[in-house]
């Protein structure tokens, strides 16, 4: 055996005490979150409430203001990235197109920005507007060390640690999902526009495809 | 810097310790097993049997939860028997009585009309009901609310000949979106997996439908060829054995099989008769011929429930091994020859299986792996490991006739940390330090009666189909990863699109390609099988001298494969078999049509 697993075997040899009264009383006791809410569960896991700043300079909190009771999609840009940033927002303009009356309504697009440094609401409402971005898209901007943490709670991560350094390459995904439903999907931004939104109308209204 | 990947900021050591972390896990179980006493000394067993919960165990879930370090709660491994999957019965008769056309009327969800129904008539029927049931998968975990085909995970085992034509009715009656306790999603299709099956009965996967549905599958048992270059017949060189049943939602199927819709569809013919007396002899089913379904899963350490990673979009590894849907469980077998078929539904893992004698200092037992895919090989192959991408199976003979008395446990010794696909360079873990899966125990007694053949005295299967016709086209695939999107030649899957059609009945060459980087991708085609013609523009290693239905294309591999699309017509999907990839577009639609097209690079 390896001479640091057994010094990590000596190291929780000395937390025994304390886990041996935590296990002892029988397996179910072990769950004490057995009567959590499944939603409850699933927002403790993967949706930290910190505050961001829309496009338009307003302060929101990302589980409260933007998920809580709502259908989502969720991808992530900056606005000085050449190549697939503008393909992938001009596909989601289609997109919000062929949603219609839904966005701002029943469901609600965010576009975070993984470059907060440069991205601030300032620039984020010149690219919306450059987009012609309706109603019902908000574009998001915040402290880096909070789009950081949602962009790998979101997954928009490379587990290759070099890989992952290239901000080009969490951008092509698009995350979409019914919050109180829990369920979630995701395809690439760069699908076909039709394609993209019958993928969120199958969380929309589940059951009705 | 070092972050976790739920972005928290991390020290060195802690990152390193959750590299580890997967590591650790193995080393406690393997210690359990052979130092009980050792452990408890250490303070590392509990009185009551528990492994202490060790820091580090999980990289995903370490920080996360500060005062639960562990993954998914650790249990007593090998204390519940291997569950064995009933033998599906059939019914009378339906009503509404099947029918050609979609019944819409009824509540049918078929779009197209049945293409065989009276050139093959229905000889059984079947009803398949997709519902929640609450399942124990261990004693010391909670029940789960699993998503089940009649009530069991895996489903139950169909057992068809070749020759008796069936029909099944695959009723949604699972409970709506708002009851679905983290993922899934219920709207289902039911592939046949590797079935020589008409395209409205595939399961394709934009086929799917709602809840208070349903949808009649035709599967009509025939030999490839049969309407086509072997008339009346099919081609005997075409018989598939060991099939599998699974949801194929598209988008979903990730979520929807590992919530638990999966099951083992078996085919019998005159040569592989599941009667050791008969045929070529091997190990009579069932008693000597057992199904086993490997998934790796993660349990959530707070309520003890099986968990999903939803936002994992790279490939899901799960820290728990469950061999037809229990944890760890035990076999216990005569002294004789056994067939056991082995498959692995993933989500993302691949193993490489040992036969592993822990008293033999973790030695690795010889057996015989007799099928690829389930397709019976040219003749038995002696090995000593079998690998196993998701969706693939192989069969294999093991003689634990000289074993009388002894303990033996099947063991992935295939090193992987990432969705990506196994460490690479391929790291083989030693002997009894990898993942334990199923502990089995030789009687005491030796049994005298054995009729099955010894492989090794087996000469032949069946001949490898000729791959000697022209091919109509050649057509290449490249498999990619740009910008966190995977793709098939630089675009994703669209149900409404087709992106080729083959002529009906024709031979085509199709060339896969890797490009992804680190990526490796199970690659399955449906309806017939394939044969691997080179690897890397080399022959491909003997157990793949065979033929298959999904193929491992690894890092920078170049394969080309020699396809048949014979007898029917329509849609099908071309997908790589990690779940996870499937799900995020790396799916294509194509068809077979009576006049195709030559586009080469789709």
């Amino acid at each position: 055996m390896p001479s640091i697993t057994r010094r990590s075997l000596l190291a929780s040899a000395a937390l025994a005490p304390f886990a041996r009264s935590f296990l002892a009383s029988g397996s179910d006791s072990r769950f004490s979150g057995a009567t959590i809410s499944p939603r409850e569960r699933f927002r403790q896991l993967h949706f930290p409430n910190v505050t961001l700043t829309t496009h338009e300079g307003k302060a929101v909190r990302f589980y409260d203001d933007l998920l809580k009771d709502k259908v989502v999609t969720i991808n992530f840009m900056y606005t000085s990235c050449a190549e697939v940033c503008p393909v992938t927002t001009a596909h989601l303009v289609k997109v919000q197109k062929l949603l219609g009356e839904q966005v701002g309504r029943d469901i609600f697009m965010y576009s975070l920005t993984i470059d907060p440094n440069h991205d601030t609401p300032a620039a984020l409402k010149n690219y919306a507007e450059k987009f012609h971005v309706g109603p019902g898209w908000l574009f998001l901007t915040g402290k880096d060390d909070h789009l950081e943490l949602l962009r790998r709670k979101l997954g928009f991560v490379d587990p290759n640690p070099e890989v992952d350094k290239d901000r080009a390459n969490h951008i092509g995904t698009l995350e979409y999902g019914n919050e109180p439903l829990m369920l979630w999907g995701a395809c690439p931004g760069l699908a076909h526009p039709e394609w993209i939104a019958k993928e969120i109308s199958w969380v929309t209204r589940p059951g009705t495809n | 810097m070092y972050r976790n990947v739920f972005g928290e900021k991390v020290s060195r050591a802690r990152f390193k310790e959750m590299l580890a972390a997967m590591e650790n896990r193995r080393e406690l179980i393997a210690a359990a097993l052979m130092n009980r006493r050792d452990l408890f000394k250490m303070g590392l067993l509990t009185s009551a049997g528990y492994l202490l919960a060790k820091r580090g165990l999980s990289a995903r879930w370490g920080s996360l939860i500060p005062e639960m370090q562990a993954a998914s709660p650790t249990v007593n491994p090998f204390v519940q028997p291997l569950p064995i999957m009933p033998i599906k019965q059939p019914v009378s008769s339906l009503s509404p009585a099947p029918q050609v056309q979609p019944n819409t009327a009824a509540g049918e969800a078929r779009t197209r009309p049945h293409q065989a129904l009276t050139i093959f008539p229905p000889q059984k029927f079947f009803t398949l009901i997709q519902r929640a049931a609450q399942i124990s998968v261990h004693p010391q975990l909670p029940l789960q609310t699993l998503w089940t085909f009649d009530g069991v995970s895996p489903g139950p085992t169909f057992v068809s000949r070749y020759g008796v034509p069936i029909l099944v009715r695959n009723f949604n009656q699972l409970p709506p979106a708002s009851q679905n306790g983290g993922f899934g999603l219920p709207s289902v299709t039911t592939h046949l997996h590797n079935g020589h099956t008409p395209s409205e009965s595939d399961g394709f996967a934009c086929d799917f439908f709602e809840i208070g549905h349903w949808t009649d599958h035709h599967y009509p048992n025939v030999l490839a060829g049969i309407l086509s270059t072997h008339p009346g017949t099919g081609d005997i060189n075409e018989s598939l054995s060991t099939l599998w049943y699974h949801d194929h939602r598209v988008g979903f199927t990730a979520q929807n099989t590992y919530k638990g819709l999966v099951g083992y569809h078996l085919l019998f013919n005159q040569f592989d008769t599941g009667d050791e007396t008969t045929g070529f002899h091997l190990p009579s089913f069932p008693q000597f011929d057992i199904p086993m379904v490997f998934a790796d899963r993660v349990f959530d350490p707070q309520t003890g429930l099986l968990s999903f990673d939803t936002f994992n979009l790279d490939g899901i590894l799960g820290d728990t091994f469950l061999v037809n849907g229990a944890v760890q469980p035990f076999l216990q077998v005569q002294a004789r020859r056994y067939r056991f078929r082995w498959l692995n539904v993933g989500p993302s893992r691949f193993f490489q299986l040992f036969i592993t004698d822990l008293q033999n200092n973790g030695a690795a037992v010889p057996f015989w792996m007799i099928a690829n895919d389930g397709n019976l090989l040219p003749k038995p192959v002696q090995v000593t490991s079998a690998t196993i991408g998701v969706a693939e199976r192989v069969d294999v003979v093991v003689d634990f006739s000289q074993a009388a008395g002894q303990t033996f446990y099947i063991e992935n010794r295939l090193k992987q940390t990432t969705g990506l696909g196994p460490d690479d360079p391929a790291v083989l873990l030693p002997g009894g330090k990898g993942n334990l899966l199923l502990k089995i125990i030789v009687s005491g007694n030796q049994n005298g009666n054995d009729n099955s053949a010894d492989p090794g005295n087996i000469s032949q299967f069946y001949p490898l189909p000729d791959t000697t016709p022209t091919p109509a086209v050649t057509r290449t695939f490249k498999f990619d990863r740009l910008n966190g999107m995977f793709s098939i030649n630089g675009q994703f899957m669209d149900c409404e699109t087709a992106r080729f059609t083959v002529t009906q009945n024709t031979a085509e060459r199709w060339i896969l390609t890797n490009l992804s980087g680190d990526w490796q991708h199970p690659i399955h085609i449906h309806l017939e099988e394939h044969q691997i013609l080179s690897r890397n523009r080399m022959p491909p290693p003997t157990v793949e001298v065979s033929r298959k239905d999904v193929t491992r294309l690894r890092q920078n591999e170049r394969i080309e494969l020699f396809f048949r699309f014979r007898d029917w017509t329509g849609r099908y999907p071309f997908h790589c078999h990690n779940t996870v990839h499937e799900d995020h577009a790396m799916m294509l639609r194509w068809e077979i049509q009576p006049q195709g097209d030559t586009n080469r690079t789709p």
